[in-house]
């Protein structure tokens, strides 16, 4: 232990390299960037025959699911073994919490197959953090998502694919459009937008999908839709999660897609190079049009391909910061025994 | 001990490569420096065999064996092979060969984008300190430094070899 151990974030080791990756609250620009060039290195191994590089070769993955989802699990597990990582993949949610298990005993469990590393995605926020605090200590912990709090990778992928449809970021205008309220996604995007430097964000929804304190992520609120799109470099579309529409916070899908879905007509308002982008999977006419979603400005399947990169990154980044972190406190072991 | 001047290298390093390629009956090889110093020592081969063939870049960060002791480099610059590599005969060009190691990654990323017909390798310096059986089919000079003790090119023009001595641990 040194002092610093109290004021040091969690998922950073003791030389400030990422140790777990849990949330982009806190994570410093340099980083943030480090992630980005990174992961631009990464998207060239799957455009080679073999896609494959031998970062991760004789490491575990453990994707441990407890609340469902199809494509981030799936670049997880193939962002993995593009690392050359033995991967298993387990939906808690299906398997044994239902009988009964504790989390606690489905970690251990885990722990004692000699996994390397757990990417975790739960429906409570918080969830992975609570388990990089108390897994053991030569595990890294990646957040998949939880809850509303965060989805880091997802947030990271947002911003490759702004920097290189883009360039930077700047002197860019960034929309973020929809359920701002329950979006985990939305909540990362803010803080790596600031972070980065985006000198105007604005969030764009009806006022019973907007959070209290939105101030703190220094962003630009609108009610009105194309008020909020004119002139802006990224429209960022979240998906309106169909559940939501019978707690009373909307009317109905259709008066949703009136007011605040993304048509043609309604992204001619935005820069004629503007780009769409949505974390998937989305709602044809609910939140955005088809012929916006399949048009020659979106790049929400450049998103998806992207999302393996940003994923390769951040799982060998976490890996080799946890390595070190290892041989730190052995090398501090040895000394104290000396 | 003095280090060489690399452009006093070249000429006699273009002519054995030339040599090498002749008697191996290789026509058309395809050139793959390793970043960075490999990449400037290829092209400076490149020019004085008068060749304007494309050539391949190979960043071997991510094939190296001590990522879990040193991480990984912030800037990998991705790698960038303007040919095909099945059936094709390599000259895999880099500045310093040490250990070996770093040749030893370069033919594993090699051959991840296909089997090339042979490999040839050329280094500007031998440090005669390998740890694995990786030896140049061509090379510039053979040099013998003390433990602490390397070697850095400095380029991309004029090439420059420049000593450093490492930090006592």
């Amino acid at each position: 232990m040194t002092p610093n151990d109290a004021k040091r974030p969690l998922q950073l080791n003791d030389q400030g390299q990422l140790r777990h990756f849990l949330s982009l609250d806190g994570l410093s620009r340099e980083l943030l960037t480090e992630i980005l060039d990174t992961a631009d290195s990464f998207l060239e191994v799957g455009t080679r025959a073999v896609k494959k590089v031998p970062l991760l070769r004789g490491r575990t993955v453990c994707n441990v699911f407890f609340e469902n989802s199809t494509r981030t699990r799936t670049t997880f597990e193939m962002a993995a073994q593009r690392l050359s990582a033995d991967v298993i993949t387990l939906n808690v949610s299906t398997s044994s919490t239902s009988k009964g298990e504790t989390l606690f005993d489905t970690l251990r469990n885990l722990e004692a197959m000699a996994a390397d590393m757990f990417v975790i995605r739960h429906a409570d926020s918080g969830a992975a953090h609570f388990i990089a605090e108390h897994v053991c200590p030569d595990v890294a912990v990646i957040n998949g998502g939880d809850g509303r709090h965060a989805h880091p990778t997802q947030g990271m992928l947002d911003m490759l694919t702004i920097r290189r449809h883009k360039g930077g970021f700047e002197n860019l205008s960034v929309a973020i459009v929809g359920d701002i309220l329950h979006s985990r996604v939305a909540r990362s995007d803010m803080l790596a937008l600031r972070t980065l430097g985006c000198p105007d964000i604005r969030v764009i929804g009806p006022k019973t999908l907007l959070p209290a304190g939105l101030e703190q992520y220094g962003v630009r609120v609108f009610h009105d839709l194309a008020e909020g799109l004119r002139d802006v470099d990224v429209v960022i579309m979240l998906r309106l999660q169909r559940e939501r529409m019978q707690g009373g916070l909307l009317p109905s899908q259709g008066e949703f897609y009136r007011l605040y879905g993304l048509s043609t007509a309604r992204l001619a308002l935005a820069r004629p190079d503007a780009i769409v982008m949505h974390p998937g999977p989305i709602n044809r006419g609910v939140e955005i049009e088809s012929a916006v979603a399949d048009g020659t400005q979106s790049v929400i399947l450049n998103q998806v391909t992207y999302g393996i990169a940003v994923r390769m990154a951040v799982l060998s980044m976490a890996m080799s910061g946890q390595t070190a972190q290892r041989q730190l406190n052995s090398e501090s072991t040895s000394e104290e025994q000396i | 001990m003095t280090l060489p001047d690399p452009a006093a290298l070249l000429p006699r390093m273009a002519a054995e490569l030339k040599r090498h390629l002749q008697t191996h009956r290789i026509d058309t090889p395809r050139f793959v420096g390793i970043h960075t110093g490999g990449v400037w020592v290829a092209q400076a081969l490149l020019a004085a065999l008068g060749s304007e063939e494309p050539l391949g870049m190979l960043d071997v960060s991510f094939y190296r064996d001590d990522f879990t002791q040193s991480g990984l480099h912030p800037q990998v610059r991705p790698s960038a092979l303007p040919f095909e590599v099945e059936g094709q005969h390599l000259v895999l060009v880099d500045d310093v060969l040490m250990t070996g190691r770093t040749v030893r990654a370069a033919l594993n990323e090699l051959f991840d984008y296909g089997r090339p017909a042979s490999v040839t390798l050329v280094c500007l310096l031998d440090l005669d300190a390998r740890e694995l059986p990786i030896r140049p089919d061509v090379v510039g000079q053979t040099l013998s430094l003390a433990p602490d003790e390397r070697v850095k090119l400095l380029g991309p023009a004029p090439l420059a070899l420049e000593r450093q001595v490492l930090a006592p641990l």
